[in-house]
């Protein structure tokens, strides 16, 4: 679709309060003389009939301009608009670049503090072509801010860019089409699209890397694009050099991250290139790979798959159950049939092990969770010592690293356990870490370790951050239930923390004591009846609450104690909160239905109460219950099962991390942080029953010899491209002729002479076929000197 | 990938806001005011907080809060490691990240920001490239320019993107070639109240300035590789040559950077240097309380231990303190509870202590807990775990460069239980 097709664009020219000061007369020499001065797109430069539709659009617009006699009205409105920044106007209007510099500044800063320069739109964009680079820079920012409010005006700016796209400088053509692809205005979506495809076929990779962060540019401005911005991405992702990588899966995982067949060719080539792409890039690429992996690929740890139920129960149970499953695990193993590991698999693992000791957390990160989701079980081990390492930045990294940790300790506690004092608390953590931390030893108890976790705990319990400390009794309830040795240790311990004086503490306590207590109540009559006791001190509502239900469930261990306990309350029963009121008829009630002689008068007392209570839950409750247990000629049926209901058994509450469930969720993305799907999430697939056919990987390289990826395949990466270095006729990975020969007596070239290469490539303009080459020649040179292979180098004589 | 940035101050202005893609209104920074008011203090802030339409992650560095803003699934730690780099470069062109600093030089931040971010996906972020883009603002730069009205940005293209090693800017010339390594070495630990032990660890870090003319490459060897166990390296560091030689071979950025962080393995027992002495207690039925801690030397290897300064945080019952030190200044802040004493150097023959009483607030029973003390020092020309750097060799390069190596070990999170 042409953009000629749009007529309504020169109405609104007219329509909208254009600001007098692009009057027809003022615009008109400055604009249109460029179009036709002989620098701006030379005819000789106009290949094809592209050009047309933008240029065709500019002087219609100005045509506009020029016949168009404005309405006196919306003129006194513009030149109000216009008062306000008028100092400004003229200085942009001046001839000298300094006065102009000085103007764009203080309309960057106004945009920078969120102030609206939106209408010194015209009097900015005439200074698109200005020769000064800074101002033309502060031009580009406005320019980006605000061509999506102005998209007519913001017209008169392409043309300007258009010659860009041909400049010979390549930095030049790439700044051109970053802005173009930035302004926003759906317009110019034709195009952009052409330029991208041209600069997607550039012989300059920065360009070709500035065409790919268009793609998704122009996929959000219209998404109807999507074929043909695919088939750029399908050319962009067979680019073989390093600065396009990471930008390319970029704009593949925000246009078509469901084309998986697209990274089939370029998989092997991505694995290889990784550790020279920049850091951003990385992170990307391995997140996508990650989802790569999981469906072209068989589950390493398949044999053990059908053991991770027992395995799960096994979790915390004694070291005797650990070899029973390991036994099974190798019968199993026995019977299925051997699972032999894909090399392109191991390729993958093996060329991302290095990065874990990248400086950046994301990179770390996306390594962590690569080989969580895709490691042999065996080999995940080695993430954790990496992982730990970043709990030494800054609290908001700990902070997403230890959510993941919390996950993955869950799955795999061994592999954390070596490493558990570098999650012990310091006073200084901000809470949140704190409790995170907190999570993470919880998870790692076991019985070995347990007496130490309890003694920080203990420390942590004295702590003056009170949110901290309730969570440190959740934690501690929490290793009672997992690990049965302690439970008792720990109860005790709990029960001493009910003469604390903090109220929070306190009814911490009453609330976990109270779960503990109901996975074995039997045996500790003892403790229910010291709780009986603290009643009478004990002001915190939800303790006291905690109490009495807990008396009213076991009343029949204390059958002595209960009713009196019900005689103090029905004491001080108006003057309690409403959840104690609750619990007080709960007690009654259950009270009456297994002692009632002693309970009788005292349940009614309760019950009269409450019915003149203030709060109508507790008048609801009273009334319902003395119809339900209290037999009258008027109840029903369900008198005759009030027993059954009251005292029914009750499951004991599990305590569990709530981390349980988030591996489902891949780690260390926004929606596994979050706990709930986020916008855009991509799915991590299951493993595949049957691998599919590993053969679309084969890539065909002409004139290369097969057996080339074959023994990349067998891991010895470094050593064959040294090996290709050192047979300069055995053509390179690239379809270049040249390289074999420049490969032999480059190895001793220094850096300074590559940039000298650099630069001769720059102004000559060569086949970029062959510019491809000698990238790919650079690339290996450097990786070379990666591996440590560095033959004319002295540094490396004691190799 | 990440929309806009908004940067706002401790009295809750947004004082700088940008966007990459088309504009959010700034009013999407209210569900962040509101995450701050339910938190108490800045860093409890949570760093990511989901609305219904964004997602903003934050971090707060130099009381400052950088709040991205997304829409869409993104590592989080991708954003958090990016904001983090904006606040380094920042730091790394003013000198110091401030808001006053940043909104002296608005313009020079605005233009940063454009070239570190594009479309929300990072383009530039080595500090070697950016200030070959965007020149740091300098006293002499500035002057110069308001004379000849030249300007900050680079007038030569960023050729940096283009080469092999992105990190390092070409065609540098110094008339005095030097490169400086700082060996600093931390330690973190958590003693007990009885002095023991519970953990204590070393992590270290090799920061570098170097300024040597054209493409030198360098290595660095170390006299006991072994100590290290965990490294994570500048991307300039040929990871091949480590794991196969231990020996670290780069062609250095320009200027500052961090060449190296690790971890000295556990195995190692860590020698504390420095032990404190304390007796802190309140007593039931009065209203006062005793305070005294000494500080002194255990293993420093005949190192004198300097800059030494004790902070804890006292419980919210203590009114105030009355407290005379045998050296050094020390601050009680009524309001915040917290105790400040700047120790400075330690005398093995004196050693400094701080006496006195505590008032308590009448009334109240005594405190549960007993305060942490936090200990800070440095120790000159020592690296704790035994590092030590074999030789350092430059190639590529025919001049003779000042080669210098120094060493230090410093109190990292040093927290003494009492």
């Amino acid at each position: 679709m042409s953009p000629r097709c749009h007529p309504s664009l020169y109405w609104n020219t007219h329509s909208c309060p254009t600001p007098s000061g692009l009057s027809p007369e003022k615009t008109e020499p400055l604009t249109v003389p460029r179009g036709a001065s002989p620098c701006h797109i030379p005819t000789s430069r106009l290949q094809g009939g592209w050009h047309l539709g933008p240029r065709s659009i500019l002087v219609a617009l100005l045509g506009c301009h020029c016949n168009s006699t404005r309405s006196p009205a919306s003129a006194a409105l513009s030149t109000l608009t216009w008062c306000r920044h008028d100092d400004l106007k003229e200085m942009l209007d001046s001839n000298k670049d300094s006065l102009k510099l000085e103007a764009m500044k203080r309309i960057v800063a106004m945009i920078a503090r969120g102030k609206n320069a939106s209408d010194l739109f015209p009097a900015v964009v005439k200074n698109v072509a200005c020769k000064n680079i800074e101002v033309k820079k502060l031009v580009y920012v406005y320019l980006v801010r605000y061509a999506e409010e102005q998209q007519d005006l913001a017209l008169l700016s392409i043309s300007t860019f258009q010659r860009g796209l041909k400049d010979p400088n390549q930095l030049i053509r790439a700044s051109a089409l970053r802005v173009l692809s930035s302004i926003r205005v759906p317009i110019i979506v034709p195009i952009m699209m052409l330029a991208i495809k041209e600069a997607a076929s550039d012989m300059s990779p920065y360009v070709r890397k500035t065409a790919a962060h268009a793609i998704p540019k122009l996929y959000s401005l219209d998404s109807d694009q999507k074929d043909q911005l695919i088939e750029v991405i399908e050319k962009l992702l067979a680019d073989k050099t390093t600065l396009v990588a990471g930008s390319v899966v970029m704009a593949f995982e925000e246009v078509c991250p469901e084309r998986i067949d697209l990274i089939h060719k370029n998989y092997r080539k991505l694995c290889n290139l990784l550790i020279d792409v920049e850091e951003w890039g990385q992170v990307v690429i391995i997140n996508m790979l990650t989802r790569y992996a999981r469906t072209q690929f068989l589950s390493p740890n398949q044999n053990e798959s059908l053991l991770e139920e027992s395995a799960e129960k096994a979790f915390y149970g004694s070291e005797e159950e650990d070899t029973k499953d390991a036994k099974a695990e190798a019968a199993s193993l026995a019977k299925r049939k051997p699972y032999v590991m894909d090399p392109d698999h191991r390729l993958l693992l093996r060329n991302t092990k290095p990065l874990l000791q990248s400086r950046n957390a994301a990179v770390v990160m996306a390594v962590a969770q690569l080989y969580f989701h895709l490691a042999p079980k065996a080999e995940v081990g080695v993430i954790a010592k990496a992982l730990v390492r970043l709990l030494r930045s800054h609290s908001e990294v700990q902070y997403v690293v230890l959510q993941n940790v919390a996950t993955m300790s869950i799955k795999r506690r061994g592999m954390f356990e070596p490493y558990l004092k570098s999650f012990y608390i310091r006073s200084t953590d901000p809470t949140q870490i704190k409790i995170l931390k907190l999570e993470v030893l919880t998870n790692l108890a076991n019985e070995t370790n347990i007496s130490t976790i309890l003694r920080e705990f203990q420390t942590y319990i004295r702590s003056m951050d009170k949110d901290f400390v309730a969570a440190t009794i959740q934690a501690i309830g929490r290793c009672a239930t997992n690990i049965g040795k302690v439970r008792d240790t720990c109860l005790n311990g709990l029960v001493q923390l009910l003469s604390n004086r903090d109220e929070l503490v306190v009814a911490e306590s009453v609330v976990v004591i109270k779960k503990l207590l109901q996975m074995q109540p039997a045996q500790h009559s003892e403790i229910i009846k010291h709780m009986a006791k603290l009643t009478d001190n004990i002001q915190v509502p939800m303790a006291r609450a905690s109490i009495l239900w807990l008396i009213g469930e076991y009343c029949e261990h204390v059958p002595k104690i209960a009713p009196d306990v019900l005689r103090k309350m029905a004491k001080s029963f108006t003057n309690e909160e409403d959840i104690v009121k609750l619990q007080v008829i709960n007690l009654a009630a259950k009270l009456y239905l297994t002692n009632s002689k002693q309970s009788k008068l005292l349940t009614q007392y309760v019950l009269n109460l409450a019915k003149y209570d203030q709060n109508y839950d507790i008048r609801d409750r009273a009334r319902f219950i003395r119809q339900l247990i209290v037999p009258t000629e008027k109840s029903g049926a369900l008198n005759k099962y009030a027993k059954k209901l009251f005292l029914a058994q009750k499951p004991a509450p599990i305590l569990e991390s709530s981390f349980k469930d988030r591996d489902h969720f891949q780690l260390g993305s926004l929606s596994h942080l979050l706990n709930a799907k986020a916008v855009g999430y991509q799915e991590l697939p299951d493993w595949p029953d049957e691998a599919p056919d590993p053969s679309v990987r084969n890539v065909e390289v002409r004139g290369t010899p097969r057996c080339t990826w074959d023994i990349l395949r067998l891991g010895h990466l470094a050593g064959v491209l040294g090996e290709l270095q050192k047979v300069p006729h055995i053509p390179s990975l690239s379809d270049s002729e040249e390289s074999g020969s420049s490969s032999s007596s480059g190895t001793s070239s220094s850096s300074s002479e590559e940039e000298d290469e650099e630069e001769e490539e720059e102004g000559s303009g060569e086949q970029s076929e062959e510019k491809e080459g000698e990238e790919e020649e650079e690339k290996r040179k450097k990786r070379k000197e990666k591996g440590g292979l560095r033959k004319a180098s002295p540094g490396s004589a004691g190799r | 990938m990440i929309h806009s940035l908004f940067l706002i101050n401790a009295s809750g202005d947004i004082f700088l806001e940008k966007h990459w893609k088309s504009v959010v209104s700034r009013s999407v920074c209210d569900y962040f005011f509101e995450a701050q008011e339910r938190a108490s203090e800045a860093e409890n802030v949570p760093p990511v907080i989901s609305t219904p339409h964004h997602y903003l992650l934050s971090v707060y560095r130099h009381k400052i809060f950088f709040v991205a803003v997304i829409q869409t699934e993104v590592p989080p730690l991708f954003v958090i490691e990016f904001l983090h780099r904006v606040v380094d470069t920042f730091q790394d062109y003013f000198g110091i990240c401030s808001e006053v600093m940043i909104k002296d030089n608005v313009v020079v931040v605005y233009e940063v920001l454009e070239e570190m971010l594009d479309n929300g996906f990072p383009l530039a972020t080595e500090s070697n490239i950016l200030k070959e883009l965007i020149k740091p603002p300098t006293i002499l730069r500035t002057v110069v320019n308001t004379i000849t009205g030249s300007t900050n940005v680079g007038d030569q293209l960023p050729t940096g993107q283009l080469s092999v090693v992105p990190w390092r800017r070409t065609g540098v010339k110094y008339t005095n070639n030097e490169a400086y390594f700082d060996v600093i070495e931390e330690i973190d630990a958590i003693i007990d109240k009885s002095g023991s032990t519970i953990t204590a660890e070393i992590q270290g870090v090799i920061d570098a300035c170097v300024k040597l003319t054209g493409m030198p490459d360098l290595t660095l060897s170390f006299m006991n590789p072994r100590l290290l166990d965990d490294v994570s390296f500048h991307p300039c560091v040929r990871f091949k040559r480590w794991e196969s030689e231990r020996i670290l071979s780069f062609i250095p950025p320009d200027g500052n950077f961090r060449l190296l962080s690790y971890h000295v393995s556990a195995q190692n027992l860590v020698a504390i240097p420095v032990y404190v002495k304390h007796n802190i207690n309140f007593r039931d039925s009065s209203s006062l309380g005793r305070f005294e801690i000494t500080v002194g030397p255990k293993q420093t290897m005949g190192k004198t231990i300097e800059g030494v300064m004790v902070t804890s945080q006292m419980p919210k019952g203590v009114l105030n303190m009355s407290l005379t030190p045998s050296q050094g200044t020390h601050i009680f802040d009524p309001v915040t509870k917290l105790l400040t004493w700047d120790v400075g150097k330690i005398n093995p023959q004196k050693l400094p202590s701080l006496k006195g009483s505590m008032n308590l607030q009448a009334g109240t029973s005594k405190p549960d807990e007993n305060p942490t003390i936090n200990l800070q020092f440095k120790i000159q020309q020592l690296a704790i775990s035994g590092l030590k750097v074999n030789r350092l060799d430059m190639y590529g390069e025919k001049y003779k460069p000042f080669k210098g190596i120094k060493y230090m070990t410093k109190a990292g999170k040093f927290q003494v239980r009492t």
